[in-house]
């Protein structure tokens, strides 16, 4: 796990390309001039923004990344049409239930990723990361995290828990490297 | 002509989507299975309609036109997060869920 940025004056790669890449969507032009100016602006918000942000893992294999980027895109496309056929289907046939999945990841970023992709993915939907900070004494560890999630159509818990862990925790731990 | 079948095809996928999403809204029993519509076939429904429009766009005199990528990228990062706060103010409040809902004892109280 890196919280840093490999270079001083490009202290979050990603976040600066993303700035480069919005600003020439959002003018719609790919134009030199767009092009420097994106450039100008990809490099210098960071460096000011930088010291008011949170240290967050940065991604340590971009491959990976995208790959898993497409993996959850098709996985998007395969819930939504699960999910529509479900609300379809009798209200009957519906198995709801609550399930704590246990996760290893212990940053912030991951955590909010994997619940974005939980959230977005196989008819759950993910409602509380447990502990509660808040309701944690003063100066204890925070032990084993759980993902509290709630679920549309259970069919097998154990099975559904594996299939998160696998499909989308792995790759993120390997990405952050944490 | 075939980008406007191309086009037809993807509104009429996204608006069965959406209509899909918004009948569970109407449907389902309780608050937290309704969070499934919106936070899911809503977001690809609104993806199809803004497919449609790129291509609409880049067979008209306007030209090609990216934004649509641009706000699709930005729908598929807040739909998780607004269901996320939905669902965590609906633990507080203590919604009632179901009677069939599994593992309701797995909410800890916050």
């Amino acid at each position: 796990m890196r919280l840093q940025g490999q270079f001083k004056w490009l202290p979050t790669p990603i976040f600066s390309l993303f700035l480069f890449v919005v600003w020439l969507l959002l003018n719609n032009s790919a134009s030199i001039g767009h092009i420097l100016l994106g450039t100008i602006l990809a490099l210098s918000i960071p460096l000011i923004t930088f010291s008011f942000r949170d240290r967050q893992p940065t991604i340590i294999k971009p491959s990976l990344a995208l790959k898993q980027l497409f993996i959850v895109l098709y996985d998007i496309v395969v819930a939504n049409i699960e999910v529509a056929l479900l609300i379809l289907g009798a209200n009957k046939k519906l198995r709801p239930a609550f399930i704590k999945v246990p996760i290893d990841l212990t940053h912030d970023l991951p955590i909010t990723i994997l619940a974005s992709c939980v959230s977005l993915t196989p008819g759950t939907v993910s409602a509380d990361v447990y502990p509660i900070k808040e309701n944690l004494l003063e100066g204890e560890q925070i032990g084993q995290r759980y993902l509290l999630i709630h679920v549309l159509d259970l069919d097998d818990e154990e099975a559904l828990i594996t299939l998160i862990k696998q499909r989308y925790e792995m790759p993120l731990k390997e990405i952050f490297q944490c | 002509m075939i980008s406007e079948w191309i086009v037809s095809a993807f509104l009429l996928f996204g608006g069965l989507f959406i209509f899909i999403g918004s009948l569970g809204l109407i449907k389902l029993p309780d608050f937290y299975m309704r969070l499934h519509g919106p936070t899911k076939a809503t977001t690809l429904g609104m993806a199809s309609i803004l497919i449609a429009a790129m291509v609409f766009f880049a067979n008209s005199e306007h030209g090609l036109s990216v934004k649509e990528i641009l706000i699709t990228v930005f729908l598929l990062i807040t739909a998780p997060i607004s269901g996320y706060m939905l669902i965590k103010s609906a633990l507080h409040h203590k919604l009632n869920a179901t009677e069939e809902t599994k593992g309701l004892d797995k909410i800890e109280k916050d």
